[in-house]
């Protein structure tokens, strides 16, 4: 563990108060948001990333928010890592109730002819190996918790395809794959397991894409039907109420937070 | 302080299940609530219900396969509030189990009238104040039979499959106007209607119950917390989608 725990002390109630929630790729983003939202609710948030300081700034705020969590670096697509993570948990505070299976990379604008196998390799590592090893260590977890709530980022390009990101959109398929099977595996066990699939989301992951491309940015936003991307704390408000008692008959679904591209 | 507080809300078929838990929950979330449903003593007794918890709610009669009667239930949601932002079109019927060369063409429209047809006038007149006020989030009663087929269900699986893709092309054309459209697509739910067709202790209920992979079916309170998710401005990047709750029943 890097960080922590650091407690800012004051939330304890809320619907995920008692709670231990994990969320990968909690550096920025996606992530980020919605750990700072488990927080608000009330859990004791443990945040992983392979990115050190900006998992330290999610750590530092949620405790200026009076929530209480912590930093483990570890990096999904390392089965060693993974393993040591949910070891870490468990350890220092006894119960895994909420994983957000987050951390994702992305690789924007290239056929799939221009794709090298090693960026098939590196995206299918974090992706889907990734979303792999952390339901393989975090539901036997939860079953010693007594339960447990999963919530996988999956991605709009996980339900069709899109041009320019073909090893991504396999990645992101399989993921919403996984989250189907295991949901089924585990659904009289007392673990639901369910995905959002994001739309165009205004956040870091897509830097390096609108600094290639002049006016990309621009165009972006006016593709989804609401003619504006998604915020990260959007996508975090779908992925918090899937995992509260409200959503119980909620499993095995990919829930799309996408401004209406999927239904085009 | 509720999610909905402020929020003139329209709920068809608010009287009994899945409807009326909506009606309940959206009180208690602060909206005012307009019922539109056919059975007048239930719909007394669903206000009754939603005033003694300290809500506000009006009952007007409607039968939402009958234009005239959407229109007047619009319309008087608009004389008794002023204005509309949240609306469940959740009025529908079942129909018989039978295969589709015994249905005949009568309940096939009845059915049809009821479900999409309904919901095509209630979805149209809604929108039509929404836009007046700028904005409002519509929620339609489709079904995990709106996303698959079930076998003796033919009229109902095509009326919800259609309540889908009106649903779909919805959002599409009012994205850009502040108004969201979404479907929630539920599983078998504990609701008088599924205890008339599978009575408690049945065979019957069982294998209902064992045919969602959770072993279970919804609640009508559970299916009402996901409408007002989707009405709440926590859904505010969703539109056109399917909320699906099914206990797993889609995903295999």
């Amino acid at each position: 563990m890097t960080d922590g725990p650091v407690s800012g002390g004051q939330v304890s109630s809320g619907e995920f108060a008692g709670k231990v929630a994990l969320v990968t790729g909690a550096s920025g983003g996606i992530g980020r948001a919605a750990a700072l939202r488990f927080a608000s609710g009330g859990a004791t948030v443990v945040c992983s990333d392979i990115a050190e300081d900006g998992g330290h700034e999610t750590v530092s705020l949620i405790a200026a928010g009076g929530g209480t969590a912590s930093l483990v670096l570890a990096d999904v697509s390392s089965e060693s890592d993974v393993e040591s993570l949910i070891d870490i948990t468990m350890h220092e505070y006894g119960r895994l109730d909420i994983a957000f299976n987050n951390a994702g990379i992305g690789l924007f604008g290239k056929t799939i002819v221009e794709h090298t196998e090693d960026d098939y390799d590196r995206i299918m590592g974090v992706n889907s190996t990734g979303v792999f090893l952390c339901l393989k260590y975090e539901i036997p977890a939860m079953l010693e918790s007594g339960g447990g709530c999963i919530v996988n980022t999956a991605s709009k390009a996980g339900l069709v395809g899109d041009a320019g990101l073909s090893v991504y959109s396999a990645s992101k398929h399989a993921v919403v794959g996984m989250t189907k099977t295991a949901a089924l595996e585990y659904a009289r066990k007392g673990i639901r397991v369910n995905c959002v699939a994001p739309g165009v989301i205004d956040t870091d992951i897509n830097t390096p894409f609108w600094q290639a491309n002049p006016g990309a940015y621009e165009e972006f936003s006016k593709k989804p039907p609401m003619g504006r991307m998604g915020t990260a704390e959007e996508v975090a408000e779908a992925v918090a109420w899937l995992c509260t008692d409200d959503a119980a008959f909620v499993h095995g679904h990919a829930m799309s937070v996408d401004a209406g591209m999927l239904a085009e | 302080m509720g999610m909905l507080d402020g929020k003139v809300a329209v709920v068809t078929g608010g009287t009994y299940g899945i409807g009326r838990a909506v009606s309940v929950r959206a009180a208690a979330e602060g909206a005012k609530v307009v019922i539109g449903a056919r059975g007048q003593q239930a719909g007394i007794d669903t206000v009754k219900e939603i005033e003694a918890a300290g809500g506000e709610a009006t009952f007007i009669a409607t039968d939402v396969a009958k234009a005239d009667d959407v229109e007047a239930l619009i319309g008087g949601t608009i004389a008794a509030y002023g204005r509309l932002d949240l609306a469940c079109n959740n009025a529908g019927i079942g129909g018989e189990r039978q295969l589709i060369h015994e249905v005949s063409e009568e309940d096939f429209e009845s059915i049809m009238a009821l479900n999409l047809r309904g919901c095509f006038v209630c979805v149209k007149l809604e929108l039509q104040q929404m836009l007046k006020v700028g904005g409002g989030s519509i929620v339609n009663m489709a079904s995990a039979n709106g996303l698959i087929g079930t076998a003796l269900f033919t009229a109902y699986t095509a009326s919800k499959h259609g309540m889908v893709g009106l649903t779909k092309a919805a959002a599409l054309e009012y994205a850009d106007k502040g108004i969201r459209v979404n479907a929630v697509c539920p599983g078998g739910v504990e609701t008088p209607l599924f205890t008339e067709t599978y009575p408690v202790g049945s065979e019957s209920r069982k294998a209902a119950m064992d045919f969602h992979p959770i072993g279970r079916i919804g609640t009508s309170e559970e299916i009402a917390a996901a409408v007002v998710f989707l009405w709440s401005d926590k859904a505010s990047y969703i539109t056109g989608t399917c909320l699906t709750l099914d206990g797993g029943l889609t995903a295999n």
